[in-house]
């Protein structure tokens, strides 16, 4: 009685993957760290649309090439004609700036209109980065008591495992592919360690009660039996929760792209980890009733 | 878990439906719908430009610790005791004695309030006085600095305030943020250029004469002339300020045919013009603003009545802001731009637009797929989560939440991790059901044996959800504020909305064949 498929014969092989994948993802953001847009590095972001079907990319960097900015980088955002461009400034306080540059423009340029201006200054950036990082090492924290309080410490650790093995693995996903992080990058994260601790709960939970049921099933097959027993479940809701989000991804505009597809990848590792990460541990860990009685004492 | 008592499920509707009518004002056009509450846009979807502002508090400290150099040099001269060597240090007024008074001074500084005030609010001193190699050392104590933060940030609150006013934007919001710093949201205003401008100068004006030696008793400093271009030595006695102004307009001088500033003076202030200009004719007088001459004419004659003009080669739009400033009053203390988002009302409404049509698919799909999987039972969670919406928008209609982008996507998540609560139950059930005969006992131990499931796997959402709102800041607020009023209304739907049509339906059924798909 392990039930209908065989998880744990590839709990190892599934753990070497990850371990790889942990390592590689640390690697990068290591060596070739994340991509911060302007809410944490600091500096200005400008959305220009330009109704000039003729501009290509490199028509409107080599205008604001011509400016004299610094750290400038042009790219096309979303539908045509739309761009982002990001550049560092020194002066945030000189309150002429963005009408100055505009009329410089206006040189090089014509048809265009900024559809979104951010000036994030160097002080304000390294609080939101500072904010954004204490929430995500809070939530964490707070997981992990929260974990503790309702289940065995070999259970808690399970748990964190596989929520530091989404985050990290999200994020290494980011660096490698060079995406933005940003302040949504931060929401998606906090609803991703949400998620993973959610799924990991609930087959957590089931796996409890079987050891309460069956004194003579093992750990290593008790954890495949539970995870067949919630494996519908832990299916439907990441299906229903991927549709909402793809949704988002496909239709809900350029702005909500780099949080969409964080989750996205957040909800598919954090399902696999539930199953393949926090599982393995209970069984690395030989959880038995034993367990579950020397708490309860 | 099945029996709903005749009282129970006629509040659960009640309950309902008070929500949805909140809701149901967001949609309909509520001129004379007595609910007038709606749920708020962000700056990020109906467009507007939010600045946050920090006070620079340096220079107003030093002018604090400068006049009480003057303060204790004079109170020490009245008291008899030889205090000498004066000097203002970083942040720091330093000064000397005869080694004999050195415990008396150190004792005066704690027991007399002119001298040293204490805050009882505080329980602290508002200096700190150290000796330190036979010099003493005057510090501002941590709450001496926040007591002069806090009037500081209102004095510039309520000037951001009146000149943000006086150019009229739609209901903007001004709001303190922290110790030193102020928050301006401006819906609607996709060009902040002319806000920014004002609010970038602290418009200190004053009246003040150019001399050619130095004046011994107050000094002097070169000042440009922004007219000319040249520097003059302007006397640091101050004639009158922008305090003593109670208007200013901008006016078109016919005989010159240029732009000017009109003011009128208050009686004090009239009062020491009219003696200044008395004495001064012949004199050239220096209208100083925020450390630059904007002119420096010549006067010809007395000018008794209070009133006058400054010229200085306005445009109209530069005379209509001087104006606007000099009568809004002086920022205390320089006000600098650290954050500015500025969204224009076209992306605000595309945004919206996204925003909607992702929602209205998102949730399309989650209830077809629900469908497929549960059939009847789907329908009944369908009709749950369409409920659920309701009431998530009824709720943040009531609080008059603010809904941004981030707000939306919050809203589709919910959609898409609502049914997991249902989905836990029914896959619950489904097992009961193989294993006991009697299916409202199956049903209701369905219900009961996933409950704990549930109440963790929401505990944990709305956990991150909390921390988010505490941390995050913008439009990212608004994430977490649907989030977690959606994990609420969720939790209600699924048991009360959705259990109570299953309960019914199961309870009617109970002899016949009743299976989840």
């Amino acid at each position: 009685m392990t039930g209908k498929y065989l998880f744990n014969k590839y709990y190892n092989l599934s753990n070497i993957i990850s371990l790889i994948l942990f390592i590689m993802s640390i690697f990068f953001l290591i060596f070739k760290g994340l991509n911060y847009g302007v809410d944490f590095k600091g500096g200005t972001l400008i959305e220009l649309r330009s109704d000039n079907t003729n501009y290509k990319t490199e028509d409107i960097r080599g205008a604001f090439n011509k400016l004299n900015l610094d750290d400038l980088s042009v790219k096309r955002f979303g539908a045509e004609g739309d761009y982002v461009i990001k550049f560092k400034r020194s002066d945030l306080n000189e309150p002429d700036f963005i009408k100055n540059l505009k009329n410089d423009l206006d040189n090089y340029l014509e048809d265009y209109s900024f559809r979104r201006v951010e000036n994030v200054g160097p002080k304000v950036s390294a609080e939101l980065l500072q904010d954004g990082v204490t929430a995500i090492a809070i939530a964490l924290a707070a997981m992990l008591i929260y974990i503790w309080f309702r289940f065995e410490w070999q259970f808690s650790i399970g748990a964190i495992i596989a929520i530091f093995h989404d985050v990290i693995i999200t994020l290494g996903i980011f660096s490698l592919l060079s995406l933005e992080i940003n302040l949504s990058i931060v929401a998606a994260v906090l609803t991703i360690v949400g998620y993973s601790m959610n799924d990991t709960v609930v087959i957590f939970d089931r796996v409890r009660e079987n050891l309460k049921k069956y004194a003579d099933i093992k750990i290593f097959d008790l954890t495949n039996l539970s995870i067949n027993e919630t494996l519908s479940r832990t299916l439907i809701t990441s299906v229903t929760t991927l549709l909402a989000l793809l949704s988002i991804f496909f239709f809900g505009g350029e702005i909500l792209k780099g949080f969409s597809f964080a989750m996205i990848l957040g909800v598919i590792l954090g399902t696999y980890s539930s199953i393949f990460i926090a599982n393995p541990v209970l069984v690395y860990f030989k959880v038995s009733q034993k367990t579950l009685i020397k708490e309860e004492d | 878990m099945l029996y709903f008592s005749r009282l129970k499920i006629i509040s659960i509707i009640v309950f309902c439906l008070s929500l949805i009518f909140f809701s149901i004002s967001n949609f309909i056009n509520n001129e004379d719908f007595f609910l007038k509450k709606k749920v708020n846009l962000g700056l990020d979807l109906q467009g507007g430009s939010y600045l946050l502002l920090e006070v620079d508090k340096n220079p107003v400290i030093n002018q604090t610790l400068q006049s009480k150099l003057t303060q204790v040099r004079n109170y020490f001269k009245k008291k008899e005791i030889k205090t000498f060597d004066y000097k203002l240090g970083k942040q720091k007024v330093l000064f000397k004695s005869d080694t004999n008074d050195q415990e008396k001074i150190l004792e005066l500084f704690k027991n007399d309030n002119e001298l040293n005030p204490y805050f009882d609010v505080y329980k602290s001193y508002q200096y700190n006085v150290e000796l330190i190699d036979n010099i003493f050392e005057l510090t501002l104590t941590k709450y001496g600095i926040i007591e002069i933060e806090q009037s500081l940030l209102d004095q510039a609150i309520e000037i951001v305030r009146k000149r943000v006013d006086e150019v009229g934007t739609n209901e903007p919001s001004i709001t303190k943020s922290g110790s030193n710093r102020i928050a301006v949201e401006l819906p609607g205003l996709d060009n902040p250029d002319r806000i920014k401008s004002l609010l970038g100068r602290t418009a200190n004006l004053t009246f003040r004469f150019v001399t050619q030696n130095t004046d011994a008793s107050f000094g002097s400093e070169k000042l440009k002339d922004l007219d000319t271009g040249e520097e003059l030595n302007v006397s640091k006695r101050i004639i009158i300020s922008g305090d003593n102004l109670i208007d200013a307009k901008p006016q078109m001088d016919n005989i010159n045919n240029e732009t000017v500033v009109s003011f009128t003076l208050d009686r004090l202030g009239a009062r020491k013009f009219g003696r200044a200009t008395k004495n001064g004719i012949g004199k050239q007088l220096a209208i100083v603003l925020d450390n630059q001459i904007i002119s420096a004419p010549v006067i010809r004659d007395v000018i008794a009545s209070g009133s006058g003009q400054i010229s200085g080669g306005f445009t109209f739009q530069s005379a209509t802001d001087l104006a606007l400033l000099l009568r809004s009053g002086a920022l205390p203390a320089p006000l600098d731009i650290i954050e500015e988002r500025t969204v224009g009302p076209d992306l605000g409404e595309d945004s919206i637009k996204a925003g909607v049509l992702s929602l209205i698919i998102g949730f399309i799909l989650v209830i077809l797929y629900m469908f497929y999987k549960y059939r009847l039972f789907g329908l009944i969670s369908n009709f749950a989560l369409i409920v659920n919406l309701f009431m998530l928008l009824g709720f943040l209609t009531l609080f008059e939440a603010t809904l941004t982008l981030p707000g939306i996507a919050g809203i589709i998540l919910t959609v898409g991790m609502a049914v997991d609560a249902n989905v836990l139950i029914f896959e619950r059930i489904k097992e009961e059901l193989k294993k006991e005969k009697n299916k409202v006992i199956a049903f209701d131990n369905g219900y009961t044996l996933s409950r704990t499931a549930i109440l963790d796997a929401n505990i944990t959402t709305i956990i991150a959800a909390l921390i988010l709102f505490v941390f995050g800041s913008g439009p990212v607020k608004g994430f977490s504020v649907t989030l977690s009023i959606g994990i609420l209304t969720t939790l209600f739907s699924v048991y009360y909305i959705a259990r109570l049509l299953t309960s019914l339906y199961v309870i009617k059924n109970k002899n016949n064949e009743v299976t989840i798909k």
